[in-house]
């Protein structure tokens, strides 16, 4: 197949073109690229899920309040649903690095509450301290939390919660 | 004239182009099926890659390494293939959108391509989004708690999601359910939408030309072979990477979680998608009338039918009794008020009913073939030049009326298209020397088949055909854009050296014969 002058310098013109759009594609498919963390900078993440505690205990129906139940409806307790909102207040050092009340989800607020919370923070020795109150019933935070950690650049401190064994980090 | 900034630049950018590809070739035209051939690469480039690709959380990383640099020369390079082709086809369907709305081609009829378009284009980078997920590396983890973030901020979802990107929580099941998006739900949906997008229109072609699908797919490999798509290190939810390099093209919303809330990052994609979507119906409104069946003049031949560019002409049974078997009907709503239907009924023709009004069997009320004539008489007569040439121009290409004079006219219509063949014949018969077809560029109509149309009916090879008898050397059909004045005004001038060789010669021929007459006549 014969090429003419006319298609080698088309060829070309397009070889330049072709060579232009994918540079601009390579080029941004990988860049300019983007600073996640500091050298010097490690983080936090609090996460866990908690229902916080019922709003108030079952009580025992008198049997008039038993009576007027209709027949298949009948129980001898009255739970209500609702739960406490969860507060927490955690702390790196002095400073306050979170601080929320949060309501509990649902139609009848039974639900419980998905924590999520991540910090960037200086990496070294920290003392970090989280506090949580989940129960209307009780003053104050009934839960706590207090751990000194040497956290190393580029790691992730999580601190988690567990009904059962309370708050911890790793 | 005045032409917007913007659309100079991306003009001279179609014009460089079309010195380097040629108009059959420039990718610019191209856009919507190049956006097509660039989902084929990535569908079969991701077929392949899916066959040694390990969907959980501990062989994914590990399978994707493999590919990358064990089998790099099958493998590695369908995965950079497939990396590049999604990169490319953001630019394409970008530059598809960004000509579209500088051409003023999203209002009116043309919304709901517009409008399909919009989803389209999300589902597209979403796509990309959970592509990058399954590599399952450090810029993947960047990525899922993100999204997670942003997924978190939406009513109903309240957190739950973000709590899986923590150690020790990521299951095998969500990648597996990320997986199946990416591989089967979310292109089937794009699929779909890609088949809406084009439903309105005629004729859709998704395969660009040879030769530029074989440049883009040789470019995409060349690229794939030097500049190898890798991967970050491996995801480790205990620990955030320091710096990541982050695929511009789709994963741009990110880096602004950092500096932003995810309800303002909401509030500024759902307000760019917002506007984009009622772009169609903001002000300045335009509407024009659109066309109308005479069916007194119509025996539904269907020429119309296969030239509407728009599938807005239908052809049924015949309503009103008349001995042709069909009629046609035209659906308001599809109609882009064109008049390449006008141009292509073989009522349209001027040498009929020369002493009363010229009806057709569909027509422009705002331009009708009838006033065409008319005009088309008027600036015959008009011309006081020694060659004297008509431009037939188009409203949406360059303004031919910058060439008046004594020896020119100019006359537009809605599209070249709408132009019936014979009324060239006609101009050329009343008096005019030569007539200039110039449309939109040569395949870039507004109409999207006007000029072709035009071309083919001039050549002969589609109806209804410029007749034989119609001197060609006398005919010019030359696209145009606004910025093309230069080049229209050097073939108006060449075109009028050669005519007025024309002229001369005719005349010279005239002479000889009459002289011939004469000498026939003394013996």
């Amino acid at each position: 197949m014969k090429i003419t002058t006319n298609k080698l310098v088309r060829y070309s013109l397009q070889a330049i073109n072709y060579t232009v759009f994918m540079a601009l594609v390579w080029y941004f498919s990988a860049a300019p690229s983007i600073r996640i963390l500091a050298d010097d900078q490690a983080a936090i993440t609090i996460a866990f899920a908690h229902a916080g505690d019922l709003r108030e205990l079952c009580r025992k129906l008198s049997s008039e309040e038993i009576a007027e139940l209709a027949a298949n409806m009948r129980r001898t307790e009255d739970c209500p649903r609702e739960r406490s909102p969860v507060l927490i207040e955690a702390s790196l050092g002095e400073e306050i690095i979170y601080d929320v009340s949060l309501d509990p989800p649902g139609l009848f607020e039974d639900g419980g509450v998905d924590v999520y919370f991540s910090k960037r923070i200086p990496a070294g020795k920290h003392r970090f301290e989280i506090k949580m109150d989940d129960s209307v019933r009780e003053q104050g935070f009934n839960h706590s939390f207090i751990r000194e950690f040497d956290v190393m650049p580029g790691r992730i401190i999580l601190v988690s919660f567990d009904s059962e064994s309370g708050f911890s980090a790793k | 004239m005045l032409v917007n900034p913007v659309k100079r630049a991306y003009l001279a950018l179609e014009s460089w182009f079309n010195l380097s590809f040629g108009t059959e070739w420039n990718p610019l035209y191209h856009l919507g099926t190049l956006s097509f051939f660039l989902f084929w690469v990535i569908l079969v480039s991701g077929i392949y890659l899916f066959i040694p690709f390990q969907g959980s959380l501990s062989g994914a990383y590990q399978s994707v390494e493999y590919m990358t640099h064990e089998q790099w020369y099958v493998a590695g390079v369908m995965r950079s293939l497939h990396r590049y082709a999604s990169d490319a086809v953001v630019v394409t369907v970008l530059l598809h959108m960004f000509k579209e709305f500088a051409s003023g081609r999203y209002r009116g009829f043309r919304w709901f391509s517009w409008v399909t378009g919009v989803p389209t284009l999300w589902l597209i980078i979403t796509l990309g989004i959970t592509g990058y997920w399954l590599v399952w590396d450090e810029l993947a983890q960047y990525v899922a708690i993100g999204s997670a973030r942003l997924m978190d901020a939406m009513p109903l979802l309240s957190g739950a999601m973000t709590r899986n990107f923590v150690a020790g929580q990521m299951t095998d099941r969500f990648f597996i359910l990320i997986e199946f998006l990416h591989l089967l739900g979310q292109p089937l949906i794009l699929f779909f939408l890609l088949w809406i997008h084009v439903k309105r229109l005629s004729g859709v072609s998704i395969n660009p030309p040879r030769g530029l699908a074989g440049g883009t797919f040789i470019a995409l490999l060349a690229l794939s072979l030097a500049k190898p798509a890798v991967s970050h290190g491996p995801a480790d939810l205990a620990s955030m990477p320091f710096t990541l390099n982050i695929d511009w093209f789709y994963l741009n919303v990110y880096p602004l979680l950092d500096y932003w809330t995810e309800g303002q990052t909401w509030v500024l994609t759902t307000s760019v998608t917002f506007l984009l979507m009622i772009m169609p119906w903001l002000p300045p409104a335009k509407s024009s009338p659109i066309a109308v069946v005479d069916l007194d003049n119509c025996n539904g031949c269907g020429l119309c039918f296969n030239d509407c560019p728009f599938d807005a002409i239908t052809v049924q049974a015949r309503t009103d009794g008349a001995r042709f078997e069909h009629e046609v009907v035209v659906d308001p709503g599809l109609c882009g008020a064109c008049g390449i239907c006008a141009g292509s009924c073989p009522a349209s023709n001027p040498f009929r009913s020369s002493k009363s009004t010229l009806k057709t069997g569909i027509d422009m009320p705002q331009l009708s073939v009838d006033e065409l004539r008319t005009r088309t008489t008027q600036a015959v007569m008009e011309m006081s030049g020694a060659t004297k040439i008509l431009i037939f121009g188009c409203e949406h290409g360059l303004d031919t009326g910058l060439f008046d004079d004594a020896g020119t006219r100019s006359i537009r219509l809605i599209c070249s298209g709408m132009l019936p063949p014979t009324l060239v014949e006609f101009a050329l018969k009343k008096g005019a020397d030569g007539v200039l077809v110039s449309g939109c560029r040569h395949n870039d109509c507004y109409f999207r088949f006007g000029n072709q149309w035009t071309r083919l009916r001039f050549s002969g090879e589609r109806n209804p055909i410029l007749r034989a008898r119609a001197d060609r050397a006398r005919i010019r059909v030359q696209g145009a854009a606004e910025t093309d004045k230069g080049d229209i005004q050097r073939s108006l001038e060449k075109f009028r050296e050669e005519l007025g060789r024309l002229n001369q010669a005719d005349k010279s021929a005239d002479a000889e014969k009459d002289e011939k007459v004469a000498d026939e006549n003394y013996h």
